[in-house]
């Protein structure tokens, strides 16, 4: 399998990476650029605990070849801290108890986000339609919802 | 909810390791690379029941790449969670007893590498036939699994008798028999089992582990590996996720200690999705049949319960999953007269253990049911019933139960009233109903799974000059928040805010013995280990500053980083004073506590199971619209009300009844761990469909405080109890909208639709198992009541 060096772009840094074609964004991020905040939770594309931001679009990195991503930009739960300072969503999801066992989180959020840069101000249905891709095992939901509002009033002030 | 005099307990504080979870900073096992790390991979079994005649692993072991190819025979010592079920090997032996059990692991510098070296390994089977139904284990014609038992395939039987169920049921006006059946299901944490293992040249292993157990798995490696306990070292990760899905000791982890002794290296394994479909030690399948006798009044005169169990390949946890369905049946309503008669089998499936609730959803569901039914037959109303039978507070059941604080009865009035119950049963329009259940949990198995007069829990408190506080405790977060929760009782006792302590947590090395985070029992264990720690030091501050301040020890108060004069904070010194007062006063400021249950076992066999130092209490009412044509489920909102004792953040409870709520609701409406002959239907998650954001109902939840006299603060359990009610609640919601009785979980629309065309044919509009096996329990042990029992 042929090897190359890509110049990826991931939470507005350029990282150099040699890579072969086939490996995925998820192994890459996880393995060669020490990005564990994107999780692994199925290889398969049916869990969601690998969304990350592709060009701020959510992508699950576990189905993205990292090929793909040469000419975009990448963002993880790692680039959503800026200054030292958690996003809204990464402090509302803390303050409401939106994370349980924490394994979906960094997905949920990154979702949230997507959604949140394209509706300020999502009602309910909206926020359940934007997470359906990420399951959570722990907390049934209401608490991720309800940060996500916390987050978006916030988003407002 | 107010916090009373408490300066931290009741107050609704984020998990102290929240912003680390959202910023995606938590290291999971997954998560941890050393350097020079090898990629374990387990090959697994493709047949369901075989003969191993050979494996070839020479071709493997000479891939470029490969540091080390193990198979059965380098790890032949037996283990299993419970000392009873010595039947696992961390690699199958001379024989594979289900599909996807490991047969052989190799070692290899990339993952590649180890998938490749997998299909150079050369396993011959002969296969033998399979067992995989209840009916097949009873079947003497089939061979047996694991070549011992009670005959058959069958695994463990249990029967006993609590006062004289014949006598009762001769007393009883109505008398009821019914079969239910509950499907399996499986845990499907979003993190999948992972663990990394090193060796140092010294000869010491260390193990991380996402394991809710790092206490059994210590014990289980230095079995298993035959070099001893203290050469050993197990951290529990965080768990991304665990509901008894991690509470067995795993091949994983015992074959990642020995690849990294003999490579010298660390190596790393992490589970596929489909591998932990195979993993399991979910929920046991069970079919049950229930005969229970009622006055008019509705009141129980006795019950005889017979479970039969689907147990899977190993013994596992079964053994107390088997007893655990009968015990919780008296701690919920009061019983006169009760028998319970069960058995579990064996099969060639994945092995089936404790998940949220082991092995009391599938009875719950059962006994819940009926008593719908059995107010129907006696004119009485779904809440009368289970009101008329509600347990009391302070009382001892026929099965020698201690029961303590009880809010049962406030529960049941404050979803009632909230959901809105009587104006709704029975009088929404077709296809919109409302149900009702309770239940009851344990905090915490009363005795250990190893027999011994040692605590269940200890947790030791270092105060360092500086004023520094750091916990040592066993108790392995799972999400749950048992870090969370060990910190508010700390800082609670001492005056601090949680975040400002250290908290180290589940290291065997590091911390001392938590027996780990299984049957709802860190609240009330650890966290009473933990008070009488944080109690200890605080004795000695106030002694200390008492002195300095020429006061009366009584008159001191540790609060808000002072300890001072009661009523007046700016009295006294500050924390970091008097650590360092007592520091110079009475050495080094070292505590520890320990919790250890009260003796509370009946004089009988099997009276170790369900037996704790404290019940929790639910009561849920659901509402839901059912499709009549298609069978689709809607559940709209969900009204849950727990008594707790004592909310020591009322936020994570929540949390915890919610997640609990979630997870009911995906069992009795979806989820079930199917198999065609040996082979999982859909080991993955677009099979094994588990509810999102869009199946979400309203959750209202109500913590009532019953103030447990003997819990931390008076605390109960909340990670499990809050699931039980909800399965059947659906259950008769979904009758109440319909007229139909799906006496078989889950209830998925196609058994909706067919109990709605029975129904239409003229038929009683049921579906359900028609009957349960014609077998014998053995010898029932009779039971004398406790002295004193008196019959309600």
């Amino acid at each position: 399998m042929a090897e190359r060096v890509l110049a990826l772009r991931v939470n507005g840094e350029t990282h150099r990476v040699l890579t072969s074609d086939h490996r995925t964004l998820l192994e890459v991020l996880r393995e060669d650029l020490a990005l564990t905040g994107t999780k692994h939770g199925c290889d398969v594309g049916e869990c969601g605990a690998c969304t990350v931001l592709l060009d701020g679009r959510p992508v699950l990195a576990c189905l993205v070849l990292v090929s793909q991503v040469a000419t975009g930009s990448v963002t993880t739960i790692e680039g959503l801290v800026e200054g030292g300072k958690p996003h809204e969503l990464q402090s509302a999801f803390a303050e409401l108890g939106a994370a349980q066992c924490g394994y979906c989180t960094p997905g949920m959020i990154l979702s949230a986000s997507a959604l949140l840069d394209e509706v300020a101000q999502p009602d309910t249905d909206e926020i359940k339609a934007a997470l359906t891709g990420n399951l959570c095992r722990c907390t049934g939901y209401n608490k991720i919802i309800e940060a996500v509002e916390l987050a978006a009033d916030r988003g407002q002030l | 909810m107010s916090a009373g005099n408490h300066t931290v307990v009741g107050r609704r504080l984020p998990r102290v390791d929240a912003l680390q979870q959202t910023t995606g900073q938590t290291q999971f096992a997954d998560d941890l690379n050393p350097p020079g790390a090898l990629v374990g991979r387990q090959l697994r079994s493709t047949h369901a029941h075989a003969a191993i005649t050979s494996i070839d692993t020479v071709e493997a072991a000479a891939l470029p790449g490969v540091k080390a190819v193990i198979t059965g025979a380098d790890l032949p010592i037996t283990y299993g969670i419970l000392p009873v079920s010595q039947d696992e090997h961390a690699l199958a032996l001379h024989r594979v007893r289900h599909v996807g059990e490991p047969v052989a692991a190799v070692a290899a510098i990339d993952a590649e590498t180890a998938e490749r070296a997998l299909a150079l390994i050369h396993v011959k089977y002969e296969p033998l036939t399979e067992v995989v139904t209840l009916d097949q284990a009873l079947d003497p014609d089939r061979p047996l699994i694991h070549g011992e038992g009670d005959g058959q395939n069958v695994h463990r039987t249990a029967a006993l008798e609590f006062g004289d169920v014949a006598e009762g049921f001769a007393a009883a006006g109505h008398v009821r028999e019914d079969v239910y059946f509950f499907g399996g299901n499986t845990h499907a944490a979003l993190e999948t089992h992972a663990a990394v293992a090193s060796c140092s040249p010294e000869g010491k292993v260390t193990l991380w582990s996402a394991t809710q157990v790092p206490h059994y798995v210590h014990r289980a490696l230095a079995k298993v590996l035959d070099i001893p306990a203290g050469r050993i070292r197990v951290i529990a990760t965080p768990n991304g996720g665990g509901f008894g899905g991690k509470t067995d000791p795993f091949s994983h982890e015992l074959v990642a200690a020995k690849l990294a002794m003999i490579t010298g290296r660390p190596v790393k394994f992490n589970l596929s999705r489909e591998d932990v479909f195979y993993a399991h030690r979910g929920r046991h399948p069970v079919l049950m049949w229930v005969k229970t006798g009622f006055e008019s009044d509705g009141r129980i005169t006795a019950m005889h319960f017979k479970s039969f169990l689907d147990g899977g390949a190993f013994g596992s946890y079964g053994t107390a999953s088997l007893y655990y369905t009968g015990a919780l049946q008296t701690s919920t309503y009061r019983i006169p007269n009760y028998c319970f008669e069960g058995m579990r089998v064996f099969t060639n499936k994945p092995a089936c253990g404790p998940k949220r609730g082991h092995g009391t959803p599938q009875a719950r569901f059962a006994i819940e049911s009926q008593l719908d039914k059995a107010a129907a037959d006696l004119g009485i109303d779904p809440v009368a019933i289970r009101v008329r039978n509600a347990v009391e507070p302070f009382s001892t059941t026929v099965n020698h139960l201690r029961i303590t604080s009880c809010a049962l009865n406030e529960c049941i009035d404050a979803v009632v009233e909230q959901s809105g119950f009587h104006q709704k049963h029975g009088q929404l329009p077709e296809g919109r109903g409302v149900g009702l259940a309770l239940g009851c949990y344990m905090s915490g198995a009363g005795l250990p799974i190893y027999f011994n007069k040692m605590p269940q829990s200890e947790v030791q408190l270092k105060v360092d000059r500086g004023g520094g506080v750091t916990v040592y405790s066993g108790a392995t977060d799972i999400g749950q928040g048992s870090t969370s929760m060990l910190a508010t009782v700390v800082a609670e006792c001492l005056g601090l805010e949680p975040a400002e302590l250290t908290m180290i947590t589940a290291d065997t090395d590091l911390t001392p013995v938590d027996l780990g985070s299984y049957s709802s029992r860190v609240t009330f264990m650890a966290g009473n280990a933990a008070l009488e720690a944080a109690t200890k030091v605080r004795t000695r501050l106030v002694e200390a500053v008492a002195a300095k301040l020429e006061a009366a020890v009584e008159d001191l108060e540790v609060a808000n980083g002072r300890v001072g004069v009661l009523g007046d904070p700016e009295s006294g010194v500050s924390w970091t004073e008097a650590v360092v007062l007592a520091t110079a006063a009475t050495g080094p400021l070292v505590e520890s506590g320990s919790y250890t249950a009260p003796k509370l076992a009946g004089p009988y066999k099997g009276a170790g199971v369900g037996i704790s130092p404290a019940y929790s209490y639910s009561a849920c009412v659901v509402e839901l619209e059912v499709d009549a044509d298609t069978g689709m489920v809607d559940v709209d909102r969900v009204w849950i009300a727990h008594d707790i004792g004592k909310a020591l953040n009322p936020l994570l409870c929540e949390g915890q009844v919610e997640g609990g709520v979630y997870m009911g609701l995906g069992e009795v409406l979806f989820e079930e761990q199917a198999f065609r002959d040996g082979l999982h239907r859909g080991p993955s998650l677009l099979d094994y469909k588990i509810p999102t954001s869009l199946e979400t109902p309203t959750v209202h939840t109500t913590l009532i405080e019953s103030d447990d006299p003997e819990g931390p603060y008076g605390a109960k359990e909340v990670g499990q109890g809050p699931l039980l009610p909800v399965i059947p609640a659906v259950a008769n919601a979904i009758h109440d909208a319909l007229g139909v009785h799906i006496d078989e979980v889950p209830i998925t629309p196609d058994k909706i639709v067919a109990a709605m065309r029975d129904a239409a044919r003229g038929g009683s509009g049921r579906v359900g198992p028609k009957g349960v096996p014609d077998f014998d329990f053995g010898e029932l042990i009779r039971v004398e009541p406790p002295e004193g029992f008196v019959a309600p």
